[in-house]
Parts: C-alpha cells; sequence; structure tokens
C-alpha cells in the first residue's frame, strides 16, 4: 500500500521483526496473542476483499471461518488425513461453498445483501451446532493431531508461529496483489457504481463472486489453521458475534485498505484482552467506540492515516508507482451500501 | 448498424417508450431530440441494454440483441455516457479510464497474482489507450487529478473519454452539453465531430437545438414515446407536428 512514501520499508521491516519476535522473547502470552492476530487478520482481510473492496457487506465470514475450521479438525480426527492435505482440502471445501452461497446471495443488493449474508451465517453456524453426529455439537470436537508438514512437527509455540505467519504473509502477499491490480480495480469499480461499472463493459457478478470465493477461501484457510494451533473447536467459533467482531476490526483498522484488517485485528484483539476481566462489558465499551470510528473516521485508522500523509505535500516526486495512492484514498463513502444503482 | 423494432418500454402504466422503429447507421451522427421526459434516456437505456424492453426487438450489425445486458453491450461496442455524468468517485482520471478499457483485458485471478506476462501487457495496454483517449478528448493534463477536483466540463470530457477507453464501434452521448456554458459548448461540438472524422458512429440525446442542427446527419424526435418525425436537421426544422408538438414558436425560431 502507496500512502506513505517508503511504507515498502516499513512492510518490510515489521516482517523482519515477525521474523525475530521468537528469538527475542518465549513469553507464551505474546506469541499465542499474535498467532490469533495473524489468524484473525488474514479472516478479516477476506471480509475486507468482499466488503471494502467489492462493497457487499457480508456477515457470513464467521461461517466460513467455522466451516474451514471443522473441515480442517475432522479430516484429521475422523479420516486421519494428513495436515497439509486436509488444510488443502479445507480451503477448497471453504470456496465451494462460498461460490454456492455466493451465486444465491450476490443476486440481492446493498442492505439486503447484508441481511442475507447474515442469515448464511447463522444457518452456516446452526448447522455447525446442531449436525451432531458430525461435528459433535456443543460437546466440541476435540483431539485434533498436532500439525504435521513430513517429518516436522508443529508441536511448539514457536513452530506453530512460523507456520502461521507464513500463511498470514502469503494471504497478505496476494491480497497485495490483488488489490493493487486490474482485478482490484474491478472490484472497487463494482463498489464505486456497478450501474457504471456494467455499462463499460464489466461482468459485475462474475466480478462479486470471485471477490466473494477469494473471499470465503481466506476466512476458510484462517479457521483451517486456527482448528491445526487450538486443536479443539466449538461451534461458537462460526457464531454471528464472531461475525461483527469481524466487522469490529475491519472498520476499526480501516474497510477497504490493505493494511486496515491488520491493524483493527491487532488494536481491538489487544484491547479486548486488556478488557478482559470486563468481559460482560466490553460491547458497552465497543458499541460507543464503533459509532464514534464509524462518525468521524469512516475509514478507519489506515484511512485517517492515508488522509493525513495526503494532505502533507509529499516530499517524493510523483513517481508510477505511486498510481495506487488515489484508490487507497478514495475509499469510497456508499462502501457499505454495496453496489447500489444510482441511477 | 444498430436498429430498434417496435421497441416498447413500459414503467406501470407509463409507456416511456412506445414502439419505436429507429436506425443508427454507421458513420453518421443520430440525434434524438423530444421535450422532457419524452422517453429519450429510457430510449438510450434500452439499446444499451441496461433495462430489457417491455416488447419489440434490437439489432446490431445484423445480430439480434434484445435481451443482452449492459455489459454485453459494451463487448460488443456499444457505449455510452450518462444524463448525469457518471465516473467512478474517490479515483483519479486515469484510475477511471483504465477501467474503462478492462474489458478489453482477460487477465483473472491468478493473473495478477503472479504479475503474469499478459496481466503486465494487458496493464500497460489499459494504460495507454486511457493515456491516447485523454489525449483524444484533450484533457491530457487531467491524468494524475481526482475526478472530485475537476469541473463540470472536464467531467464530460472524462466521461466521453471513459466511453471511448472501451474501444466503441457506437458512443450513445445522452446530453453531453447539459449545463456547460456557450464557449464550452462549441469545443465540445468540435469534439463530436472530430469523434466522428475518426470513424466512430453517434447518436446523441441534446436540448441545444443550435448545436444539434449543426452537427447531426439525421434527428428522430421522441414525445411522450413515440416517434413523431424523422429525417435531416432541415426536414426536422420544418416540420409541422414537430413545430408544434415540441418545438414551439421559439425554438422553431432559434432553430434557424
Ligand atoms: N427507471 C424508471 N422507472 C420508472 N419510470 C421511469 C424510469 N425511467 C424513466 N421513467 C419514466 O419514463 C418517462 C421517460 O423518461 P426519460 O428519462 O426517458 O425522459 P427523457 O426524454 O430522457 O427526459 P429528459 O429530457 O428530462 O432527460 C418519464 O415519465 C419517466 O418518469
Ligand atoms: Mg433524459
Amino acid at each position: 500500500m502507496r500512502f506513505v512514501p517508503g511504507s515498502k520499508w516499513v512492510v518490510a521491516a515489521l516482517f523482519f521483526v515477525a521474523l525475530a519476535i521468537p528469538l527475542l522473547t518465549d513469553n507464551s502470552y505474546y506469541l499465542n496473542m499474535l498467532i490469533m492476530v495473524f489468524i484473525w487478520s488474514i479472516a478479516v482481510s477476506g471480509m475486507n476483499i468482499i466488503a471494502g473492496y467489492a462493497g457487499q457487506l457480508s456477515l457470513a465470514h464467521a461461517g466460513f471461518f467455522g466451516i474451514g475450521a471443522y473441515t480442517l479438525g475432522l479430516l484429521m480426527v475422523k479420516a486421519q488425513m494428513s495436515f497439509l492435505v486436509s488444510l488443502a482440502v479445507s480451503v477448497v471445501l471453504t470456496g465451494m461453498v462460498g461460490a454456492v452461497v455466493g451465486m444465491i446471495s450476490l443476486r440481492l443488493k446493498g442492505h439486503y445483501f447484508a441481511i442475507f449474508s447474515l442469515c448464511m451465517g447463522v444457518i452456516l453456524s446452526l448447522v455447525i451446532e446442531k449436525w451432531e453426529s458430525l461435528t459433535e455439537g456443543v460437546r466440541g470436537l476435540l483431539g485434533i493431531p498436532v500439525p504435521k508438514i513430513g517429518s516436522v512437527e508443529f508441536s511448539t509455540l514457536t513452530s506453530q508461529y512460523y507456520l502461521i505467519l507464513f500463511f498470514f504473509v502469503l494471504a497478505m502477499f496476494v491480497n497485495r496483489q490483488i488489490i493493487h491490480s486490474l482485478v482490484g480495480r474491478t472490484f472497487i469499480s463494482i463498489r464505486n457504481s456497478e450501474e457504471l461499472a456494467e455499462s463499460l463493459g464489466i461482468h459485475a457478478m462474475k466480478s462479486k463472486m470471485l471477490a466473494f470465493v477469494y473471499s470465503t477461501v481466506l476466512a476458510g484457510l484462517a479457521g483451517a489453521l486456527y482448528a491445526g494451533y487450538l486443536r479443539f473447536l466449538g461451534p461458537e467459533i462460526a457464531s454471528i458475534e464472531h461475525a461483527f467482531e469481524m466487522l469490529l476490526y475491519l472498520l476499526v483498522g480501516g474497510i477497504g485498505t490493505l493494511w486496515g484488517p491488520v491493524v483493527g485485528t491487532a488494536l481491538v484483539m489487544t484491547l479486548m484482552q486488556w478488557l478482559q476481566s470486563w468481559q460482560d462489558y466490553r460491547m458497552i465499551i465497543f458499541g460507543p467506540i464503533l459509532v464514534l470510528i464509524v462518525m468521524f473516521l469512516p475509514h478507519g485508522i489506515m484511512g485517517a492515516f492515508a488522509q493525513l500523509k495526503k494532505n502533507q505535500p509529499s516530499v517524493l516526486p510523483d513517481t508510477t508507482d505511486d498510481k495506487n495512492r488515489g484508490i487507497e484514498r478514495g475509499v469510497n463513502d456508499r462502501r457499505l451500501a454495496g453496489g447500489e444503482s444510482d441511477a | 448498424m444498430l436498429r430498434t423494432e417496435k421497441l416498447s418500454k413500459y414503467f406501470g402504466g407509463n409507456q416511456a417508450v412506445n414502439s419505436v422503429d429507429f436506425q443508427i447507421n454507421q458513420g453518421e451522427i443520430t440525434a434524438i431530440i423530444g421535450p422532457n421526459g419524452a422517453g429519450k434516456t429510457t430510449f438510450f437505456n434500452l439499446i444499451s441494454g441496461l433495462h430489457p424492453p417491455t416488447s419489440g426487438k434490437i439489432f446490431f450489425e445484423g445480430e439480434e440483441v434484445t435481451n443482452k445486458r449492459s455489459y454485453e453491450m459494451a463487448k460488443m461496442g456499444i457505449a455510452r455516457t450518462f444524463q448525469t455524468t457518471k465516473l467512478f468517485a474517490g479515483a483519479t482520471v486515469m484510475e477511471n479510464l483504465m477501467i474503462g478499457h478492462r474489458l478489453r483485458t482477460k487477465s483473472g485471478f491468478w493473473g495478477a497474482v503472479i504479475r503474469s506476462q499478459r496481466y503486465r501487457n494487458e496493464e500497460r495496454a489499459c494504460r495507454e489507450k486511457a493515456l491516447q483517449v485523454l489525449e483524444f478528448v484533450g484533457a491530457s493534463a487531467l491524468a494524475n487529478r481526482s475526478v472530485a477536483s475537476i469541473s463540470q466540463e472536464e467531467q464530460k470530457r472524462v466521461a466521453i473519454a471513459l466511453a471511448l477507453s472501451t474501444d466503441p464501434k457506437i458512443v450513445l452521448l445522452d446530453e453531453p452539453a447539459g449545463g456547460i456554458n456557450a464557449d464550452e459548448t462549441s469545443n465540445l461540438a468540435e469534439l463530436i465531430t472530430k469523434m466522428k472524422n475518426a470513424g466512430l458512429t453517434i447518436c446523441i440525446i441534446e436540448h441545444k437545438m443550435q448545436m444539434i442542427m449543426k452537427l447531426a446527419d439525421r434527428i428522430m424526435v421522441l414525445n411522450q414515446g413515440i416517434k413523431i418525425a424523422e429525417g435531416t436537421p432541415d426536414e426536422i426544422s420544418r416540420n409541422e407536428t414537430v413545430i408544434e408538438a415540441y418545438l414551439g414558436g421559439g425554438a422553431h425560431a432559434q432553430a434557424h
């Protein structure tokens, strides 16, 4: 994301810090926290693709997280399949369910799509909870084996950290490539005005399907990594509360920005940890914060950051590298309304 | 080149377009005029695939395209602008125009992720096309401006450039001179002539009669969804039905 001159260096520096952290500390609290941030960031970045870029607010993504998690768990526990194969199947299966759900729900626009996706999320979480013969229901799925790739066992926290960091970096790399490409611009054009995009020959349904399926793949990947990390699952991971939490992370960090999902997830999860003893009240705190953010920082933290930079004269000459800045800044006001027709 | 047969569109009981037979000839500038609410924009919406017609048929280059969607029409070479200028807000002019050429590219998800050779070629092609159409409409200086920061007239030019970036055969212009002053209008008329000279077929909706009388090869007059006249500017300006039903005394005088 090119909103700051030299932001490439910031990303590179953070990457090396992330690589070095397990060498600097073996504090399991921090490592666990970071692992959770990576996992949820992947899922939230998926939500960002469909909601922030393609403009279709999906609240079904906790459900897709659940599908990814349970597929991996069940394949490893009940079918004794290897970790990598289970991971691949989880991701593919989540994408396939995503394709079916997308095909039905993306026919709806704006708020109708959001509401319908919410219903789909509830259905997915109910299926996971009630299909006891398969998922063990509320008893939870226990005894997921330690992930193993070849002869490498990911039994320690540090090894898990690197495993999950790898997929986090991979996901963010693919996100970056997509967002800063003709494909990403196509998503943004649909968010901006579906009618105009179609008049320019863009098959909006096809693009929205691509965005949706990819976004569910990310949620499924996050779920599968979660299952391989925690090694037990309860149906509450697919619950609608988690979908709203993801939305909270996304809005705080900055919807429609590349790094918003990561910043929001890291920040809100850390805050929630601090406020853990207030568990029952935390939504009382986050509710008003969310309202304030939507009112005053509609582009979240990363959006505000980009705005700030934009208002300062850049010291660097304009280069073609800066070509994506406008789109990043220009997170459109109607991004939550979905590509509604504005004829 | 494009032909309609008894084309109709009803919105409930409102017959916005009523059984219109019409033809756009290759290389010509065809104008559609008529009072407010006559169904001109609706007619554009039908032939650009935005709305499905209630009845009737549309043919493009001999092929029936009646129920094609707007993205399919755009791919076949029918581009349009909108009456209320539409651009992608929050993006730069360049970013707008690059999307305009997206329909001529094939790269998908994986091409973008690995930045394949084809992807890079196509991105370059989009960029080149964007610069080319910007130059054509005389707006090269605007490339890196945000569309929100440019004037109404500049937005209209960019909207035309956006239509041109799709590599169209026919360009449909819905009131391109609405809300701009006389000087700007004559510049715009020049641009439209330039488009015609570049081999494009143009269909234009416009209220500014002087401009239409000068530009158009043929004019169709719509009134309450019905085609009441069709002919050369000369024929139209002398047509009694048109003068009575639409132009009225004042406009009649203006047309001469
Ligand atoms: N999407 C729509 N739904 C319902 N009615 C519509 C719709 N679009 C147009 N109409 C109606 O169809 C009729 C024709 O409208 P249209 O916009 O085509 O007129 P126009 O000739 O373009 O007028 P103007 O010169 O004011 O632009 C009007 O009565 C209008 O209210
Ligand atoms: Mg109109």
